[in-house]
């Protein structure tokens, strides 16, 4: 059969031109909105995600990382004496106060943990590594802070919240959803740098023994923890993404330019398909009168929008690395993969498809007696 | 000669709100093949009205139309287009040719839909275009060929799958003289040589030398029949 989808789509190479570029924006719009939409979601819960635990525990009422108070390290032994705990931790992440050489100060998040762990220690390490927080006021910074920071090699020394601290070693990626950047220190040393007593701690991270439910065994620790509350670490994670990306706002916003962009791409392309549609009405109408089924009319038209969308997907896609690229250069952190490519790609379709409604309504209600009036 | 087609009883209301205009009141008519039967008469006497029920293309208030003795007012609407693809082709006054394909696409277009594709499609493309006489305009484009050579794809398209019927309306209202004489001295070696009913809607007189019969409709009805 000759390509009638294809030749009616190329033969107004302007309004395929208009076509394209609609959707193309219309995919870049949604690849750098859902982009920092994964990016904000992912770095709100970066040090959960890396902690290797099983379990974490809080004081109760805890939702997110940020807001755990402190309590009594006696649970941290409880929770050792808990049968089919394999490994605990205590562990802190606290706000505190970082103050440059020269005098300059900026919030962060102290996090503190135990270098001999495999548990909540600093991770994607590209200079020093976790045992060097051993040394005396030993911190480790991420280098993409290093500039806000302004501790830009290893011996630097800077004041954290009054205490001396030196910097041991850097991480690479390793962003705080917030403006505070993550600072990892030993966790007695955190006590300091985040004024907790010392006979407090604000989580407690727990590895299964193997062969442990670990389902059961959080239970158990909640039956023996009442004051305070046990996550899977896959449920703290989506508790605190939930609340920094839906109670703040923050998802909402980028969320809602993502859907943006899909409502502009299925405007420009049900605006341009259509106006293909009615310039080609007339041979529509030929074609339901010599006897074409509908499905073979409507195969036409979705035709035309499959081809436009693949097209347009491509040029969006290829504009939309070098976006992600040139914003992850600028230090925006949109996330680009390719599970959300393939996702676009039948959203893209989806798109033109949905736009391609009204064309095929038009088409669906055509009577082919108008091919007789000249 | 068979009937092509026979029509028994035709009427057809156009309601348009309170308004019903009756644009054919009882018509009676059996179209044969091997014929040239001209549909003539003043505007909105009713002769496109006729044409589209003939084509299956307009359903009729109330009568019967019989396609090769088959009463097709009886089908669902949903079953009308396969009736017309295989029995009827369609030759229209604007020629109505789709302007991104070449002239055999077009052709090659409707032997797609009745199931012709590949190779057999470009060869009897091929056949047709030389039957027509433009077999040097195979590959041109619609806008590249005269008025005179679009109408010959449109008959080559027409008559692609040999339906045993073929309508036309107006044909040669937008050629001149000399092309619109030749065109219809086509369409009536298609009735004559290869028995097909050919029906043409025409204001033009000079299309009468042509024709083995004359339907003239006036008011809905049938004023003469000779």
């Amino acid at each position: 059969m000759p390509p009638l989808a294809r030749r009616n789509l190329f033969h107004d190479r302007i309004r395929l031109a208009v076509t394209l570029t609609g959707i193309a924006f219309s995919v870049v719009l949604m690849v750098v909105q859902w982009g920092l939409f994964e990016g904000f979601s992912s770095s709100t819960t970066g040090i959960i995600d890396h902690s290797h635990a099983d379990l974490w525990i809080a004081a109760k009422n805890t939702t997110y990382l940020e807001q755990a108070i402190p309590f009594n390290e006696r649970k941290y032994y409880q929770v050792l004496a808990t049968p089919g705990v394999g490994h605990a931790i205590k562990y802190i992440v606290r706000w505190s106060y970082w103050k440059e050489p020269n005098g300059h100060t900026e919030t962060i998040a102290v996090v503190g943990c135990d270098p001999d762990s495999f548990m909540g220690g600093p991770y994607n390490l590209v200079a020093g590594d976790a045992q060097q927080l051993k040394q005396p006021n030993a911190i480790i910074i991420d280098r993409m802070y290093a500039n806000k920071l302004d501790a830009h090699a290893i011996g630097d020394m800077v004041e954290v919240n009054g205490f001396r601290a030196k910097v041991v070693g850097f991480t690479d990626g390793i962003r705080a959803f917030t403006t505070s950047p993550y600072v990892f220190t030993t966790f007695k040393r955190a006590l300091d740098f985040t004024v907790i007593d010392d006979d407090q701690t604000n989580f407690i991270l727990v590895k299964a023994a193997p062969g442990v439910d670990i389902g059961q065994l959080k239970a158990e620790l909640q039956r023996r923890l009442p004051d305070n509350v046990v996550f899977k670490t896959a449920e703290f994670s989506a508790s605190t993404r939930h609340y920094w990306m839906f109670t703040t706002g923050a998802g909402i916003a980028v969320l809602m330019a993502a859907a943006l962009g899909l409502i502009v791409g299925i405007a420009v392309v049900a605006q341009t398909i259509y106006a293909t549609t009615m310039d080609h009405i007339r041979e529509y109408g030929t074609l339901k009168a010599m006897g074409a089924p509908n499905r073979y009319v409507l195969g036409v038209i979705m035709q035309q929008a499959a081809i436009a969308a693949v097209l347009g997907y491509a040029i969006g896609m290829a504009v939309s690395v070098f976006v992600v690229h040139g914003a992850s250069k600028g230090g925006a952190n949109i996330l680009l993969s390719w599970q959300t490519a393939i996702g676009l790609f039948f959203l893209t379709l989806g798109m033109c498809a949905s736009a391609a409604v009204v064309s095929v309504k038009k088409i669906l209600s055509l009577d082919p007696a108008t091919v007789f009036k000249s | 000669m068979a009937d092509a087609i026979t029509i028994r009883g035709i009427t057809k209301n156009y309601d348009e709100g309170a308004t019903s205009t009756l644009a054919l009141d009882g018509v009676d008519l059996s179209v044969r093949r091997g014929e040239v039967t001209l549909l003539m008469g003043p505007s909105g006497s009713g002769k496109t009205t006729l044409l589209s029920i003939m084509g299956c293309i307009l359903r009729p208030t109330c009568g019967q139309v019989l396609l090769g003795g088959r009463d097709v007012t009886a089908l669902r609407e949903a079953d009308l287009p396969a009736v017309r693809l295989r029995h009827i082709g369609f030759v229209f006054q604007g020629f109505n040719l789709f302007p991104t394909l070449t002239a055999s696409e077009n052709v090659e277009l409707t032997l797609g839909l009745k199931g012709v594709k590949g190779h057999q499609a470009k060869d009897e493309a091929r056949r047709l275009f030389t039957l027509v006489g433009i077999a040097e305009k195979y590959d041109a484009f619609p806008a590249d060929i005269s008025g005179g050579q679009k109408q010959r794809v449109a008959i080559a398209r027409a008559v692609a799958g040999s339906p045993e019927v073929i309508l036309a309306d107006e044909p040669t209202a937008a050629l001149d003289s000399h092309t619109g004489k030749t065109i219809v001295e086509m369409m009536a070696a298609l009735a004559h040589d290869e028995d097909r009913a050919v029906v043409i809607v025409t204001h033009d007189n000079r299309l009468i030398e042509y024709a083995d019969r004359i339907v003239r409709l006036e008011d809905g009805r049938i004023a003469c029949d000779a």
